[in-house]
């Protein structure tokens, strides 16, 4: 802890010196600390304001970006978390469909973009997908593993009591897999974070990577630090969240 | 018979693929309802394997298993397994673990109706006030009892015990027994329980099916144990029937369960690795 503080100290001094005599206002070299908390202040202090389409509040950009998480996150969740249960329970289905997804999982959820905008005709929707892509395969990655190794013990038992496939999907193979699906998710939900960013200043309007290139274009790199360490710290609060939640499912044999 | 084994026998493929090994051979015997058989054998004499295939968790390589007069195919609530390794939930509480087969074996109960029963035998089993515990928590004595309880209160029509207290130490595991003796006494279910422990199998059992040695181990005999009952072990060990009994078995699994698989020895070098056929 306090390690942690005396180094925040010294990055704050050297990121001051770096800024030097510059950082003093709008497009005078690298703003500091001291100009970016101020901006920060003013941001924050109203943050959900909205006048016209090129000047929103903070918040109301954050929110949008959030709300495409979710959605796009919580679809490639439910569909990992299936996919890879069906993958983990049966070696043949695994072996028909690996390769696949091996050729599939390197590609940078990007690249998916110009195909979704002509397919669908809506860039928000695109960006949506985009995340989708980018948070599918972790997820489905270590859920396949985890259902895999599921011990034969648990599932013998859920034989001799003729459990029937919900019962057995909800009460035996989710909470056995669980920790690996989380681990999985917890994987997944950061590589979302940084793909919406990219997503967002492809396709404009809205969100916190649409907020970063738009004071690329006013020259506020008093904004556009403010806005990088937000989306990081937003970064953490959504890993810690998951974190929380693997404590939860976590058991010990 | 309440339970038939017809004629089990069960291989498995050898490393070179084209011949199969035999673990046992035409294993046949029955079990009269509510009563009490264990079989008793060298490790790797197959045992085990024909526990699970009695509950359905194995297939026989030939031969079946005929419970009240229907072939048994599968797993069944009517059969349930207290394993060796307990196989207990690790992210289920004591209460939940025993409360999921409850659940699954009377599916119209109501809820309340399900908590009475799970905390009913929870408590047979002396677990009154561990309900919220994992079984991480829990020493191996005390998982076993939730294992019993799992068991016993889905009221299968037959019980099967796979080497239920190998895993627990041996002061445990005679209260256990005599626990388990009180709960088969009140409850009367009909048992196949396996273990190489002849002292367990004397003080539970009404006969001791012995087995010879593996591979291509066979029945050898069926011995009744006539001693009264209840039991506990302070009242059987002074009474010469289990002092009798108790040397005949060890004679059996000391010796004759090899010389038997030796005699068979020129016969099964031919028959146990026999070319795949099927």
């Amino acid at each position: 802890m306090v390690y942690g503080l005396v180094l925040l100290g010294l990055l704050l001094g050297l990121w001051q010196s770096a800024a030097g005599a510059g950082g003093k206002g709008k497009g005078d070299g690298i703003p500091g600390p001291a100009v970016v908390a101020r901006t920060a202040w003013t941001m924050l202090s109203d943050p959900f304001y909205d006048r016209g389409p090129n000047d929103k509040g903070f918040g109301l950009q954050l929110a949008s970006s959030l709300g495409r998480l979710a959605s796009g996150y919580l679809a490639a969740s439910v569909v990992a978390i299936l996919l890879g249960v069906a993958l983990g329970s049966s070696p043949t289905l695994f072996r028909a469909v690996n390769p696949f997804i091996q050729v599939l999982k390197p590609i940078s959820p990007l690249a998916w973009m110009p195909l979704f905008l002509y397919t669908i005709k809506n860039s928000g929707q695109a960006a949506v997908l985009v995340i989708f892509m980018s948070s599918l395969w972790p997820t489905l990655a270590n859920t396949a593993f985890g259902v895999a190794s599921i011990r034969r013990d648990y599932l013998n038992v859920a034989r001799l009591l003729q459990l029937s496939w919900p019962r057995r999907f909800v009460q035996v193979i989710l909470p056995a897999a669980a920790p690996a699906i989380l681990a999985g998710l917890r994987i997944s939900i950061g590589s979302a974070w940084v793909a919406i960013v990219a997503a967002e200043m492809l396709i404009g309007g809205t969100g916190v990577g649409y907020f970063v290139w738009n004071e690329w274009n006013n020259l506020a790199l008093d904004s556009v630090l403010f806005a990088i360490l937000a989306i990081g710290l937003v970064g953490v609060v959504l890993d810690l969240g998951l974190g929380r939640v693997a404590r939860l499912v976590a058991y010990s044999e | 018979m309440y339970l038939q084994i017809d004629h089990v026998s069960k291989f498995f493929p050898a490393p070179d693929g084209r011949h199969r090994v035999c673990v046992f051979r035409d294993v046949a015997f029955g079990i009269e309802r509510g009563e009490f058989l264990t079989m008793v054998g060298h490790s790797g004499c197959g045992k085990s394997t024909l526990l699970n295939i009695v509950a359905g968790l194995e297939t026989a390589s030939s031969g079946g298993v005929v419970l009240e007069g229907r072939e048994v195919r599968g797993a069944g609530r009517d059969r349930m397994v207290v394993f060796q390794n307990f196989s207990l939930m690790p992210w289920l509480s004591v209460f939940q673990n025993v409360r999921l087969a409850v659940r699954a074996a009377f599916p119209d109960w109501s809820r309340a109706q399900v908590r009475e029963w799970t905390q009913r035998y929870v408590e047979m089993v002396g677990l009154a006030g561990a309900e919220a515990k994992r079984p991480a928590a829990l020493s191996g004595g005390m998982r076993q009892r939730v294992g019993l309880a799992r068991a016993f209160s889905t009221e299968p029509k037959v019980l099967l015990l796979d080497e239920p207290f190998a895993q627990i130490d041996a002061l445990t595991r005679g209260v256990i027994q005599e626990e388990l003796v009180r709960m088969w006494t009140a409850m009367r279910n009909t048992v196949f329980m396996v273990t190489h422990d002849v002292d367990e199998a004397i003080l539970l059992s009404d006969r001791i099916a012995l087995m010879t040695n593996g591979p291509d181990a066979r029945l050898a005999e069926i011995v009744e144990v006539k001693l009264p009952r209840p039991r506990s072990r302070a009242s059987i060990i002074d009474d010469p029937e289990y002092g009798r009994l108790r040397s005949h078995i060890i004679h059996f699994l000391v010796e004759r369960s090899r010389l038997i698989q030796e005699e068979q020895g020129r016969e099964a070098s031919v028959l146990a690795r026999e070319p795949v056929t099927t």
